[in-house]
């Protein structure tokens, strides 16, 4: 059960979904303008926004970019298939992850739990990786003392990757541990979300010590 | 004649028919002109030469003794200077160089005709003219008789000859010189005959290649300009009826998709709440129950019609794009069959891995529609054997049915078509195998469909390259 804001602007289409989402447990409340679910953003602070990306007035990307500024919650986009500068675009914008449209409410429900799920601690303590303090009970990162704001996305990559350092993670894996994808998941999500995990904690995103690429293969832990 | 060579054909042979013809008349006319030059110069010397011989014997004649003696045989000879004999009789003059020369026919000729006579002959490997005459005595009354003195005289014709051999040997330069002035005629008849030949060839290999605004120059009013004109009518009206069908075709594609694009709102309303039906389907009465139920089955199907049809509207429309990745063949089958509970109905046949760079998304779609076309409309036993070949990966789907029928074969990849037409509901929304195919041609492969050799059954081989570049 999670306080979820669902911005969408056909009103049966949000309707639809409204009902669905709450027999799934959920708490549900909409919008259907970007600047109207701004607002309500804003006022009822819930725990996950399912954004369309196709808006009128403001879109989903800037309503993404503008939670964004200031805020961690995780973020699913509403995409339509095949459109792949949807996709870019919104993961770009900082969303966790999308599902296609027409949705089964069920699939939706299995990936906002997902997402969820990457707020829950893991046992292991303060994992300390150089100048890089990883809490991993009470979620907290630090950078030369300074706290680092991860989405539970980015959060929950760097648990999995700092797990092992030196470990070699392919983007499949990943997908499965973070995203709890199946098969099919599209690994632009990993990539994407390596890429503004950098941006949070390297010195040099472009020669990344953190989370380094393997050529072919995926990503690894340091080691540092 | 094969394309590429009959213009050269045609060229080479303009160009010899019109050297040759150049030429012939350039050396009949040469040869006919220095023939009669030669045969007019020869009848001028020849009189020439025997007017000069009258002239001198005439000149010593009134003086001479008759009957003559010796002497005045000889004062006769040397006025008529060298290479000359004179008889009288039995007598003769001395010196006589040319005496051999005469044969007894011009002596001959000479008596009994009592008139001067030429011949030509050769000696000493020299042409000669032989010039015969008798002298004649004018009595005091103007009467003329012969008077047994004959006169003959060799004259050297080697200057005419050589003159003669110089008109010829000109002759034939100026025929030899006509030979390339010929060639440089016939280049440029032939181009002038060519060149619209050549410019219709062109639009007409431009036009077969797709450029439809391909055209020709017609130039000036003969037949040629005629077929240019009507060549590039014709490309004028096929250059509109394919834009109208283009235009009706991305009418209809547009169409398709935004059909489809429209259809998707809706649906979406539609999959949220028929799950809302479904999840309370325990408190409704039966036929309510089954109501729901018959709502969601025909939604999901659907929604996977409308997929599919905007999937086919991106390959029309040539926006279908590739997100490769590597990947292992072998294990994104067992994925697709496993995700689609069809791991303990299909046999999978595998080597271990099998490392590819492939769309994984677009490789599932085609495994995925073999797979359940040949659960669908085949028979058990179905395999699945994945193997490596060289750069190609092969899927091969093989089935235990009766296999496709001959008049199938050529259908089995056309969008909604249905192998038998009292199944026409069949849960698949006959787009799949089309789709198949389209997502193998993405990548660069083919799916190839037929009937196993030896056995019962369909089979269906995906090829893929190893490598896909983004597309």
């Amino acid at each position: 059960m999670a306080a979820i804001l669902l911005i969408e602007d056909d009103p049966l289409v949000r309707r639809g979904l409204e009902l669905a989402l709450s027999r799934h447990g959920h708490d549900l409340r909409t919008a259907d303008t970007g600047e109207d679910g701004l607002r309500e953003f804003r006022s009822s602070t819930p725990d996950l926004v399912v954004l369309d990306l196709m808006l009128p007035g403001i879109d989903g990307f800037e309503v993404c970019r503008r939670i964004r500024t200031g805020s961690e919650v995780p973020v699913i986009m509403l995409t339509a298939r095949g459109d792949d500068f949807d996709v870019v675009g919104g993961l770009a914008a900082g969303a966790d992850d999308y599902v296609v449209k027409p949705v089964q409410p069920t699939v939706l429900d299995a990936r906002i739990r997902a997402v969820l799920r990457r707020t829950a601690g893991v046992p292991g303590g303060v994992r300390v990786h150089r100048d890089l303090h990883v809490d991993t009970t009470a979620l907290t990162v630090t950078l030369r003392g300074e706290p680092v704001a991860l989405t539970p996305t980015e959060m929950r990559l760097l648990l999995t990757l700092s797990a092992a350092p030196g470990r070699v993670f392919t983007r499949r894996q990943l997908l499965q541990a973070v995203w709890e994808h199946d098969y099919l998941g599209d690994s632009r999500l990993v990539d994407n979300c390596v890429q503004r995990l950098r941006a949070k904690i390297e010195t040099s995103p472009a020669a990344p010590e953190f989370v380094q690429t393997v050529r072919g293969f995926g990503y690894r832990f340091g080691p540092v | 004649m094969s394309g590429p060579l009959w213009p050269r054909g045609l060229r080479s042979r303009l160009l010899v028919a019109f050297v040759v013809v150049t030429v012939l008349g350039a050396v009949v006319a040469a040869w006919s002109g220095a023939g009669t030059a030669g045969a007019a110069l020869v009848a001028s010397s020849e009189q020439r030469l025997t007017e000069a011989l009258t002239g001198q014997i005439g000149a010593v004649t009134p003086g001479l003794a008759y009957p003559p003696d010796q002497g005045a045989l000889e004062r006769l000879r040397s006025a008529a200077g060298a290479n000359t004999l004179v008889t009288y009789g039995s007598l003769r003059s001395a010196d006589g160089v040319a005496a051999d020369l005469v044969p007894d026919s011009l002596r001959t000729a000479v008596r009994t005709g009592n008139r001067m006579v030429t011949q030509r002959t050769t000696g000493g490997g020299e042409p000669w003219l032989l010039i015969g005459t008798p002298v004649m005595i004018t009595a005091p009354d103007g009467a003329r008789t012969p008077s047994g003195i004959e006169v003959y005289a060799a004259r050297d014709l080697a200057g005419v000859e050589r003159e003669i051999a110089g008109m010829a040997r000109s002759a034939v330069v100026t025929a030899a010189l006509t030979l390339p002035l010929a060639v440089l005629l016939a280049l440029l008849a032939a181009g002038s005959v060519l060149r619209p030949v050549r410019d219709l060839r062109d639009t007409a290999r431009r036009l077969a290649a797709g450029d439809l605004g391909a055209r020709s120059n017609p130039r000036g009013a003969d037949e040629l300009a005629d077929l240019t004109a009507t060549v590039n009518e014709m490309a004028g009206s096929l250059q509109e009826s394919m834009a109208a069908l283009r235009r009706m075709q991305a009418d209809a594609r547009r169409f398709a998709a935004d059909v489809s694009h429209e259809l998707r709102t809706p649906l979406s309303t539609l999959t949220a709440v028929v799950e809302v039906l479904s999840m309370s389907a325990d408190g409704m009465e039966p036929d309510a129950r089954e109501s729901a139920q018959l709502a969601i089955t025909e939604t999901r199907r659907l929604v996977t019609l409308v997929e599919e049809l905007m999937e086919v509207s991106r390959f029309d429309a040539g926006t279908a794009r590739l997100r490769v990745e590597d990947l292992d063949v072998a294990g994104a089958v067992r994925d697709c069959l496993r995700a689609r509970g069809w791991s303990h109905r299909v046999e999978l046949v595998a080597p271990g891995a099998v490392p590819a760079r492939l769309d994984r998304r677009r490789v599932d779609v085609v495994v995925a529609n073999l797979v359940g076309n040949a659960l669908r409309h085949g028979e058990p036993p179905v395999r699945v054997v994945v193997a490596a070949s060289g750069g190609e990966v092969l899927v091969e789907v093989t089935d235990s049915g009766p296999g496709l029928p001959e008049h199938v074969l050529p259908h089995v990849f056309d969008r909604f078509y249905k192998a038998d037409a009292a199944r026409t509901r069949t849960p698949d929304s006959g787009l799949g195998l089309a789709l198949a195919l389209e997502n193998a041609r993405l990548h660069g492969g083919d799916v190839e469909a037929g009937n196993r050799t030896g056995a019962r059954g369909a089979r269906f081989v995906l090829r893929l390259p190893r490598e896909s570049g983004d597309r």
